[in-house]
């Protein structure tokens, strides 16, 4: 036992002095949650749209004063005619521009039926999409504010409700998505990363010829990054509760240790990798191609996976980010206990004692 | 679990050992049926040029590498079936500098001291000649220090446990020449203290501090014996030859059929000639009949390398 402790604490003062590479591992967390939830959002906010007010009139002024105080929308550009119009999507600035015809209040009040024209740019048709359906939302709620008194017959309301995120706020899907990425990349990476060096200054062979049994090694080497891992999940959560206003609605104690099992995971990823390799850059290339990538594609966080074709469907499963995923989503978002989680809980133990159990039985007691 | 043994004066068995390595397609014999035998309390040295197999069949011996076949004993522990056993009772240093770089002196030490369930105090006698020349630099990392410092340090991990057997292999490579002539005198006083050691050196010299050595080359032992023993080995008489124009020389002497070997050795070429007789006047006459200068003809005693050179001619032929 005082063996491991002691491996434990050589294995702590590697990574405090390579100051570097501490100061990536646990900044990255924290950089990737405030590049994800200040920059890098695909929710629309603020767009920049043009008015083109032919009617201005009470009701018309009414509108634009609707949509210019709504955040989604920056109504500041006023035109005056249509040969404007191409212009200003030429210039790619404005993403839609709102006409009123004239006589719109009259139409409005008199014909009981009046027009109005969004013109979307089309480039970008996500954006394009969600700004039209966002206008024509305000647009219903300006004609519900104002028919409110009479009483029409026939009518169906749509009544809408997001349920566990009533916002749509994009920070609810990717603040699970970058907790298993980060813990991927800390523990996998770095762990296979660790012991390779070993091999590679050739400390390995010393330790081999050594009492220590390959077992307490393997162990030795994950517990610091365990503990690594952990401070990490810990500074995510209190990044999206503080600072991105991400509820942590089921219990605490579930999510740290479901976050515990998948750090776990991870390291028996990374002890695998670098049980099959002898070089750090083979190692660190390895766990890149063969740990990012599929858990930044196949997780489900960045593209959902029901729309993927079917042999990618097969393959996601084989992610372990992808139950982490699924787990984080309905402890936190959702708000759901263990008996909603049991069966991605059990998929990661599985695979956990499978990869522990291949690394060990891969971990070579000799040179070759 | 102690094993009987046929020789109990023997620390090291090794028995008709062999090791191939695949490289790229073509196989390497790295050793091919190694066989000797190290008594207990023995200073053994294996001199070999680069790529001899010293380093292959140190990492067998340590337990790292399987050989294809033979057998081999340390302490009595077959080095196959016992390897835990063995890997409690064995010091070994490999070739490179093995320890951590980022660790200090001190932690160095301890964290092998620990590993091995001792510590420092408990057998600080046996390092303490050599810890005491590094101690001064104990909080420096392992890193920074010199070639020889990291080289005093490696011995003092690989002694600490307090091994019976210790393997060290080329610990004197990239070594000054007064660290070198210091470590050999460490070896000395741990030998004076009754722990078996296996070294490896690719330097000639360093042979004749060994009780006894193994020439080893392209993976065969060529001859084992006692330093003394191996150049009286050396039959023919030896001739140091030296003219003005060195280069010629050598070329004249490979074109001489009377020549059997011609070697550099410092500012002389060492020749050995087919026949023994009369040598020096052979030679003299044959190079003023060239038209060399300044013709410089001796006879001298073979040194350890004068018997390995011919060694490795015969195991050429």
């Amino acid at each position: 036992m005082k063996q491991f402790f002691a491996f434990v604490k050589k294995e702590f003062f590697h990574i405090w002095r390579d100051k570097r590479t501490l100061f990536i591992l646990l900044g990255m967390p924290i950089t990737q949650i405030i590049i994800f939830g200040f920059a890098l959002t695909n929710e629309v906010k603020n767009s920049k749209m043009a008015i083109l007010d032919f009617s201005k009139d009470a009701a018309s002024s009414q509108l634009v004063q609707k949509m210019s105080v709504s955040k989604y929308f920056d109504a500041t550009t006023v035109l005056t005619n249509y040969q404007e119009v191409l212009p200003v999507f030429k210039k790619g600035k404005i993403k839609m521009i709102l006409v009123i015809p004239q006589h719109f209040a009259n139409d409005l009040q008199h014909g009981n039926q009046a027009h109005i024209q969004l013109i979307c740019d089309g480039s970008d048709p996500n954006v394009a999409n969600t700004l039209s359906t966002y206008a024509s939302a305000i647009i219903k709620d300006f004609q519900t504010a104002i028919v409110k008194e009479q009483k029409l017959p026939y009518r169906i309301e749509t009544d809408i409700r997001m349920m566990y995120n009533p916002e749509l706020k994009g920070a609810y899907s990717f603040v699970p998505g970058v907790m298993a990425l980060i813990l991927m990349l800390t523990s996998a990476m770095m762990t296979s990363i660790a012991i390779v060096k070993e091999k590679e200054m050739g400390t390995m062979e010393i330790i081999l010829v050594s009492p220590l049994r390959p077992f307490g090694v393997v162990i030795a080497k994950a517990i610091p990054y365990m503990i690594l891992s952990m401070v990490n999940v810990v500074t995510i959560l209190l990044l999206s509760v503080y600072v991105l206003d991400v509820p942590i609605r089921g219990s605490l104690l579930l999510l740290l240790s479901e976050g515990l099992l998948f750090t776990i995971t991870s390291l028996a990823l990374g002890l695998l990798i670098s049980s099959i390799t002898d070089s750090q850059q083979v190692a660190m290339l390895i766990s890149l191609m063969g740990l990012f990538l599929p858990t930044t594609v196949l997780s489900g966080y960045m593209f959902p996976i029901e729309n993927m074709p079917l042999p990618l469907q097969v393959m996601s499963n084989l992610v372990p980010a992808k139950w982490f995923y699924s787990i984080v989503k309905t402890i936190m978002i959702k708000g759901l206990g263990l008996s909603y989680v049991w069966k991605e809980t059990l998929i990661l133990i599985g695979m956990t004692v499978f990869l522990f159990g291949l690394s060990i039985k891969k971990f070579k007691t000799r040179l070759s | 679990m102690v094993k009987s043994n046929s020789n109990n004066m023997s620390a090291v068995i090794v028995n008709n050992i062999s090791k191939k390595y695949k490289v790229e397609k073509s196989q390497v014999t790295a050793l091919n049926t190694v066989s000797f035998e190290v008594l207990k309390g023995e200073l053994f040295g294996i001199v070999g040029p680069d790529g001899s197999g010293k380093t292959s069949l140190f990492r067998v011996l340590t337990t790292l590498l399987l050989a294809d076949s033979g057998n081999a004993s340390i302490e009595g522990f077959d080095i196959v079936k016992d390897y835990k056993i063995i890997r409690k009772k064995l010091g070994y240093m490999p070739g490179r500098f093995s320890l951590y770089h980022d660790l200090t002196v001190e932690e160095n030490l301890s964290f092998f001291a620990t590993i091995f369930n001792t510590s420092i105090a408990e057998n600080y006698d046996l390092i303490k000649d050599i810890y005491q020349q590094i101690e001064p630099f104990k909080n420096r990392r392992a890193g920074k220090l010199s070639g020889g410092m990291k080289q005093k340090l490696a011995l003092c991990c690989a002694l600490i446990h307090k091994p019976s057997v210790l393997i060290l292999d080329e610990p004197t490579t990239g070594v000054d020449a007064v660290s070198r002539k210091e470590f050999w005198e460490m070896l000395q006083r741990l030998k004076a203290q009754g722990i078996t050691i296996l070294v490896s050196t690719p330097y000639m010299d360093e042979a004749s501090m060994c009780d006894r050595v193994a020439l080893m080359q392209n993976g065969q032992i060529l001859a084992i014996d006692k330093p003394d023993q191996i150049n009286l080995q050396f039959s023919k008489p030896l001739w140091a030859v030296k003219a003005a124009s060195m280069y010629n020389l050598l070329k004249t002497f490979k074109k001489w059929e009377a020549v059997e070997s011609c070697y550099s050795f410092g500012e002389y070429y060492h020749v050995v000639m087919k026949s023994d007789l009369n040598g020096s006047d052979v030679i003299k006459s044959y190079l003023l009949q060239q038209q060399f200068l300044d013709i410089e003809v001796h006879q001298i005693t073979a040194n350890i390398e004068d018997s390995f050179m011919a060694l490795m001619n015969k195991s050429h032929d």
